[in-house]
């Protein structure tokens, strides 16, 4: 352990500032606040699910976007983890053992930490489709012992329990959701700032430099097996607490929480959200989360919206949501954000426009052909309308035409207006 | 005093062609070596068998007297030997100064350490400033090192594969590409990082061979057919005949 003596020994070279914290005092404040400004019950699970989703990505991306890694089956850490979660609380509840409900994500983190290292030690061999290929057989291979292993994983209706069996923490037994949400929101704020110090750490660096080049890292002395293994471990460990918060949060886990679409689910979250920057995966996973709650609740064609905002996203912005907000730094430097108001209002929100008149166009086919017959009425962006009037139709496809019309039309301003604002007075950008 | 890096009987097939058809060699300590060779002659290949990128088919490479069959690149880099490649070989994604720190991580036992953070550590950072000062790229230091010019980024695998602190330093084609300035840049910088460790060396360029080396392999066709100093290899009839006529006719 020289390194840990020699770091110790010394002073901080690259201490704790402000400027450091602030971000993640910022974070901490906006998660204890955000239960007095949405106080419902409903609010308050999505908040629940939006925090275990952050952590999930935030592990994902270790892999993905930090070590070069990708995975088709990365649910399964989660899902073990989790299902682990649901016997413990089980066996809390049967009196065999007793702690306090806090601790257990941490026991669902050992558990995916364990299948993790197992794993690992022949997937992270080698990098790019060898490594994916491998991820998708075993989590192939996972969910499919979910109907086999009854004892394990409950069969087809899974394995659920109580939580509220733990030692009270403070008088609290988790009986209510906004006492999970505290628990959970603790769990992702230590999650999150020790991800964020792995890829501080040697190991983590290496990650970056075994993702960008591993043959030069091995001409650096190190392993790129070796490094790939650590982050797969520790992704792994992640992994287990959101499935130990999952557990506690919903106290029942299913073959869902293991298969192929959990695993696609969290990588086009990542994705989403943009694997080249740590927030990435916190975004994806915010935006993501309200699209599959708030959204679920208005259409049942959800699923196609967020399908063709992830096809958007690869295709023009492979940087993610956190890659188009980082586009914007260079001219919020410059001081030239101003030069970009105009363009986005006349060129992004007809964009946008054409882009809710499709779906809206969408829906009304949806219900014209799916509805019962006779039931013509649906509501349309807060309208009633006639899924059978021409009228309406007429309307939302005019809608459509012209808002794509005009964001075709000021294109060339808006790519004009961007190299603009990202130039320096009197010099190349 | 034993050799720094010592080729034996060295041979290396791919299928039916033989590439490397017996090579011995012996490099001192501290010794700046050049191997030289027309296009094809096998110079980057014994590179690579020495480096451990590719398996050699039969002979033996010693390291400081040490085998160095069946092992790892990572594992001979820990035995400290270090190398740059002729394709430019960095990490394109990450700053300049991130490429240098890398470099320094094994070196300074940080090894896959998950518990210590690599800010915190002064003797890293400040040594990863001290090798941008030396490859003079200390005003590039936050900018991602795939943006540089050639010259720079040249300059930048060149101080990653001194960083470890390696004692044999084997830079395949440090030149290549490059206009006379840069040039003369890089060879100063090579003389000066190099001051006191093993340097070998592949080089098309006479001018910078015969300034920087004080021995010459001339290889031809997977053999060599001299070893000497500059003068000595300059003289050489075979040589000569072979290569060294036609190369330093083109030079002018």
């Amino acid at each position: 352990m020289t390194s840990l003596d020699q770091t110790r020994a010394r002073p901080a070279a690259g201490g704790l500032s402000l400027a450091v914290l602030a971000p993640w005092l910022m974070a901490a404040l906006f998660l204890a606040i955000m239960p007095f400004v949405f106080t419902d019950n409903s609010a308050i699970t999505i908040m629940n699910q939006m925090a275990i989703t952050i952590i999930f990505a935030l592990a994902y991306n270790m892999l993905l976007g930090q070590g070069g890694m990708l995975s088709f089956g990365h649910a399964v850490y989660m899902g073990l983890g989790g299902f682990m979660c649901v016997h413990i609380m089980n066996w809390m509840e049967d009196g065999l053992i007793t702690m306090p409900l806090p601790l257990l994500p941490l026991f669902g983190g050992f558990f995916g930490l364990g299948f993790a290292m197992l794993i690992g030690s022949f997937s992270t061999r080698k990098a790019g489709t060898v490594f994916a290929m491998i991820s998708l057989g075993v989590g192939e291979l996972i969910a499919a012992c979910s109907v086999i292993v009854v004892v394990f994983f409950g069969g087809e209706e899974g394995v659920s329990g109580d939580r509220t069996y733990g030692i009270p923490v403070f008088g609290f037994e988790f009986l209510h959701q906004i006492e999970v949400y505290y628990l959970t929101a603790f769990w992702l704020m230590l999650s999150a700032a020790l991800m964020y110090l792995f890829s501080r750490t040697p190991v983590g660096r290496m990650a970056n430099a075994v993702r960008d080049n591993p043959e030069r890292a091995e001409f650096l002395g190190y392993s790129q097996r070796w490094v790939r293994y650590y982050s797969f471990c520790a992704s792994g460990f992640f992994a287990g607490i959101a499935g130990g918060l999952f557990a506690i949060n919903y106290e029942i886990l299913t073959e869902e929480n293991l298969n192929l679409a959990t695993s696609g689910m969290i990588l086009l979250v990542t994705f989403l959200g943009g694997v080249g920057f740590f927030f990435g995966p916190i975004i994806g996973a915010i935006v993501f989360t309200l699209l599959a709650t708030v959204l679920k609740l208005h259409t049942e064609l959800w699923q196609l919206y967020v399908g063709a905002i992830f096809v958007a996203t690869v295709m023009f912005f492979p940087g993610g949501l956190a890659g188009l907000l980082a586009m914007h730094v260079a001219p919020w430097r410059l001081g030239k954000m101003g030069v970009l108001v105009k363009p986005y209002l006349t060129t992004l929100l007809p964009g946008v426009i054409g882009g809710l008149g499709l779906a809206g166009a969408t829906e009304m086919l949806f219900h014209a052909r799916e509805a019962a017959t006779g039931d013509e009425a649906m509501g349309l962006f807060f309208m009633e309308v006639s899924s059978h009037s021409p009228v309406a139709w007429a309307a939302v496809l005019a809608v459509t035409a012209a808002g794509f019309w005009l964001a075709r039309r000021g294109a060339p301003g808006l790519k004009a207006a961007w190299d603009e604002a990202n130039t320096a007075p009197g010099g190349r950008r | 005093m034993s050799a720094a890096l010592e080729l034996e009987g060295l041979r290396k097939s791919f299928g039916k062609a033989e590439i490397i058809r017996g090579v011995d060699l012996s490099i001192g300590r501290a010794e700046r070596h050049a191997i030289i060779g027309p296009n094809g002659a096998g110079k980057s290949t014994l590179f690579n068998l020495i480096t451990g990128r590719f398996p050699k088919t039969s002979g033996a490479i010693r390291l400081h007297g040490k085998d160095l069959t069946g092992l790892a690149p990572f594992e001979i880099n820990r035995l400290g030997l270090s190398r740059s490649f002729q394709i430019t070989n960095i990490f394109p994604k990450m700053s300049v100064f991130e490429n240098v720190r890398c470099a320094l991580l094994w070196a300074q036992g940080h090894r896959y350490s998950f518990w210590s953070l690599v800010s915190r550590s002064r003797e890293l950072n400040e040594g990863a400033e001290e090798i941008l000062e030396q490859i003079n790229l200390t005003a590039r230091r936050d900018l991602p090192a795939g943006v540089l010019s050639y010259a720079e980024q040249r300059a930048l695998e060149i101080g990653i594969t001194i960083a470890g602190g390696a004692d044999v330093i084997m830079l395949d084609e440090p030149t290549a590409g490059m206009s006379h300035s840069e040039t003369d840049y890089i060879v100063d910088l090579i003389r000066e990082v190099t001051k006191g460790k093993t340097l070998v060396m592949v080089e098309h360029d006479m001018g910078v061979v015969f300034g920087l080396a004080d021995r010459i392999s001339v290889l031809v066709y997977g053999e060599i057919i001299a070893t000497g100093t500059p003068e000595a290899v300059r003289a050489n009839p075979k040589v000569q005949e072979a290569y060294l006529g036609a190369a330093l006719e083109a030079e002018h």
